[in-house]
């Protein structure tokens, strides 16, 4: 999976990044199925895999984009964004090492759609209605940015 | 309450009404204001004669711990001969005035400035301790500016009272910052408590005399001494009353005054002594010498108080506070009747001021002339008349000093003599020498003797001006150490000055049209006013020039452009950051974001 | 290697951040750029699920729920943005993008 990643990021293509990241995506979803996290996985291929995914790769089809011209690298900011990045994993990783290591064993309740379901709705039904509104305003929002001028 | 307390308020009540209510009404100003008068001269004779008894009250005003002030009364002899000067001339004055001022247009301003005055002169009387006289003292000068700059539409008034207020301002200056002196020697500013507090360990340090030189220069600048004396013979731009009440009778003696107030602190340094005593005979023989060749009778006569007050200054410094305070009384009667005598001229004359243009008075104005001829007589000594024995109590303490303290002696003489000469100048000229022709002979009348309101105050300063000589001051005041009487001598030349002086500056002058002598020095007072003028004009040029440069390149230049460039160069240097990229801002958050976790995370 | 422990998940998830913003900082397609943000987001959402799972609350994975489904409402509106910059300025390089600077 992080080699699917690295070759998001390193790939030209756009549209083999695209797939790229589909892969790694689809792998992560494994990884939630070794986390007994079913329904996330699920939810993950289905919704972040399938729909926006499939959304990416449209627009990159849409707007034609061609193989990246690679123009002049600034080396400054090249190096600046290496620094930031070695050093930023390097700090998250002292940060997990300093975590202690659990003592006793480890619950390893599957979770399954009825338990989250229950929680979902039982305590968290106000974010659960407002992330409904979230979705209502991104469609507003991308229905009013991609119309033409003509018509209303 | 005690009647005492009277003195104070009644005077400020009438200042108060006066300036607040009546200053339009000006006949019913000055009703109030002489009335007031006339009962603080009756309060003080009953004071004097100890009918009223000498009040304790005191109302506290500063305590904190350090020092306490309170507002308190002072009456000891010394005090009470003070009010008797004060209130007496002061109410002569008042009448005079009515007479006077009768068609001036600002009549009210003038009694609510005289009422106001008055209150402040018998604060300084009065005053119990430093601060309250300082506070006093300070109102006297702000009357004093009032009062003369009265015709301030006149500019050489306007100048002279802003010249008056300043020079007495430097003196007060030096008076404050002796007064903190004092207060670091005791513990208290009070002049009984310091009194008696005087330790005997007091010795004569350099603070010591620092500090008596610095209260002196309160009187310096009150008194008008050499060099702060500039300022009284353009003080005669005032009114002829103000002239009469202030600065020669009244505020010019505050600063002597104080001086005998202070004696108990000045007597334990003869350094500061001696000072005293050179600038106060200095002073005495410098306007001796300049009045010999003025022309205007009311600057004659203004140089004659600055040379009188030398001679009171000299005293004190001549370890004889008595005979300075017995000067300071026949003073203030005889100069005071020869200013209001001035005045009645002046009236009938429609304000002519030179003496070369009066003349054959002796015959118009024959009250006038007899009462003038009687203030001369006792101002240049003639035996019998009060200056006589005042100023020979003075010379005689004189000749009992050695060293060069001796040379006094010869200086008061020599003054002596010279005071007869320019008296007898001014009076020859002005009243026997025969009538100038006179341009302004208005109306066609005859000049006449003057109303009574203003001839009957003559009259009354006349008398004390023979006779107050009786009263025995300097045993009654019990200052300082009498001297021994050696006096024969002392009076056999004095009497030689008197008689040599008025004989030559008559024969000299009598029938003269114009002045046969001409001293240009003297004429134009040493030359004094160029002097601070150039003196302070190089000052101030100067001053003014290092302030210049500091605004323009220190403060405009540094701060004020520097601080723009300084912007200036900020905001180039932070819009080298705005690229407007969003992968810049990028960076920088993954860096910054290093930071925090660099600091956070160990 | 011994059981998979939280240390390993976490190091994981904090790899496929650092891949993430990697790119974020390096690539010029504005597109490639928005990629590289979804990495970053499942980076986080696979912490919170470790999280979850190793201790035993449900918390993590409704997080997750949430942080999934505003993710795709986010890249509906991002995408959007982007088809409307394309059409005014014809590119899709980032360095073409800088009209909000002073």
């Amino acid at each position: 999976m992080l080699f699917c990643a690295l070759m998001v990021v390193i790939n030209r293509n756009p549209v083999a990044s695209a797939l790229c990241l589909v892969v790694s995506l689809i792998m992560l979803a494994g990884l939630f199925t070794t986390l007994n996290a079913l329904f996330i996985a699920v939810v993950q291929v289905l919704v972040y895999a399938g729909a926006v995914m499939v959304l990416f790769l449209f627009i990159v089809m849409l707007l034609d984009i061609k193989t990246e011209i690679r123009r002049r690298l600034n080396f400054l900011a090249v190096a600046a964004c290496f620094v930031a990045v070695i050093g930023i994993f390097y700090k998250m990783y002292q940060g997990i090492a300093s975590i202690p290591v659990s003592r006793g064993p480890v619950p390893h309740a599957t979770v399954d759609v009825k338990l989250l379901g229950t929680e979902l709705f039982r305590n968290y039904l106000l974010p659960f209605e407002i992330t409904s509104l979230i979705l209502l305003v991104a469609l507003i929002g991308v229905v009013h940015l991609c119309k033409k001028e003509e018509t209303l | 309450m005690n009647a005492a307390w009277l003195l104070l308020a009644l005077p400020l009540f009438s200042f108060v009404v006066i300036a607040l209510f009546t200053r339009r009404m000006g006949t019913l100003s000055s009703l109030i204001s002489t009335l007031t008068s006339i009962i603080l001269a009756v309060v003080a004779v009953l004071l004097f004669v100890d009918r009223i008894p000498a009040p304790d009250a005191a109302i506290k005003w500063i305590d904190f711990g350090m020092l306490t002030i309170s507002i308190k009364l002072l009456v000891d002899p010394l005090s009470k001969l003070m009010l008797l000067v004060v209130t007496g001339v002061g109410c002569l004055i008042h009448i005079y005035s009515l007479g006077y001022m009768k068609e001036d247009a600002s009549k009210g301003r003038y009694f609510a400035c005289l009422s106001l005055f008055m209150f402040s002169m018998i604060g300084i009387v009065l005053a119990e301790n430093f601060l309250m006289m300082f506070i006093f003292w300070e109102l006297v000068g702000v009357s004093s500016f009032l009062l003369i700059g009265h015709w301030f539409e006149r500019p050489a008034a306007a100048d002279a009272s802003k010249k008056a207020f300043i020079t007495n301002k430097i003196g007060d200056f030096g008076f404050l910052v002796g007064i903190l002196l004092a207060w670091t020697y005791f513990d208290t500013l009070s002049f009984p408590g310091m009194q008696q507090t005087l330790p005997n360990s007091i010795g004569e340090s350099g603070t010591f005399i620092a500090m008596c030189l610095l209260l002196f220069c309160g009187t310096i600048g009150k008194s008008a001494m050499f060099p702060l004396h500039v300022w009284l013979p353009d003080a005669m731009e005032g009114p002829t009353p103000v002239s009469a009440l202030i600065h020669a009778a009244t505020m010019v003696a505050a600063g002597v005054y104080m001086l005998c107030r202070i004696w108990f602190l000045l007597e334990i340094s003869p350094t500061s002594l001696s000072i005293i005593a050179w600038i106060g005979g200095g002073t005495a023989l410098m306007a001796a010498l300049i009045a010999t060749q003025q022309n205007d009778i009311k600057r004659i006569l203004a140089y004659s108080t600055l040379s009188q007050l030398g001679y009171m200054v000299m005293s004190v410094g001549l370890s004889a506070p008595g005979p300075a305070m017995y000067h300071l009384t026949t003073h203030a009667f005889f100069k005071a009747l020869l200013f209001l005598g001035a005045g009645s001229v002046i009236y009938a004359l429609h304000h002519e001021q030179n003496i070369w243009k009066m003349g054959g008075l002796f015959g118009k104005m024959k009250i006038t002339a007899i009462t003038f001829l009687i203030g001369t007589l006792a101002l240049i000594g003639c035996p019998g008349l009060s200056g006589f024995f005042s100023k020979d109590e003075i010379i005689l303490a004189a000749s009992h000093h050695s060293g060069h303290l001796h040379a006094l002696y010869y200086i008061a003489l020599g003054t002596a003599f010279l005071t007869a000469f320019y008296m007898v100048r001014l009076f020859t000229v002005a009243f026997i020498n025969p009538a100038a022709s006179r341009k302004h002979d208005s109306h066609g009348d005859d000049i006449h003797e003057s109303p009574a309101v203003m001839t009957m105050p003559l009259i009354l300063l006349a008398i004390p001006s023979i006779l107050v000589w009786v009263a025995g001051i300097p045993a009654y005041l019990k200052l300082g150490h009498a001297p021994e009487h050696h006096g024969n001598m002392v009076m056999i030349l004095s009497t030689l000055m008197f008689a040599g002086g008025s004989l030559v500056g008559y024969f000299l002058y009598i029938g003269k049209k114009a002045d046969p002598i001409s001293i240009p020095l003297f004429q134009h007072k040493f030359y004094f006013d160029e002097f601070y003028g150039v003196l302070i004009k190089y000052v101030q040029q100067n001053v003014a020039m290092v302030f210049h440069f500091f605004d323009r390149f220190v403060l405009d230049g540094l701060f004020v452009t520097g601080s723009g460039l300084a912007t200036n160069f900020m905001g180039r240097v932070l819009s080298w950051f705005q690229t407007g990229n969003v992968q810049t801002y990028v960076v920088w958050l993954a860096l910054g974001i290093l930071a925090i976790f660099w600091f956070m995370i160990q | 290697m011994s059981v998979i422990g939280l240390h390993h998940y976490l190091i994981v998830s904090a790899l496929l951040f650092c891949i993430g913003l990697g790119g974020v900082m390096i690539r010029r397609n504005v597109l490639i750029i928005y990629m590289c943000l979804e990495i970053m987001l499942n980076a986080g959402s696979l912490a919170l699920v470790a999280f979850s799972h190793f201790n035993g609350a449900i918390n993590g994975q409704i997080l997750v729920f949430f942080v999934i489904t505003v993710a795709a409402a986010e890249v509906a509106l991002g995408l959007a943005i982007i088809v409307a910059y394309y059409r005014l300025k014809q590119s899709t390089h980032v360095d073409d993008m800088t009209s909000m600077k002073f």
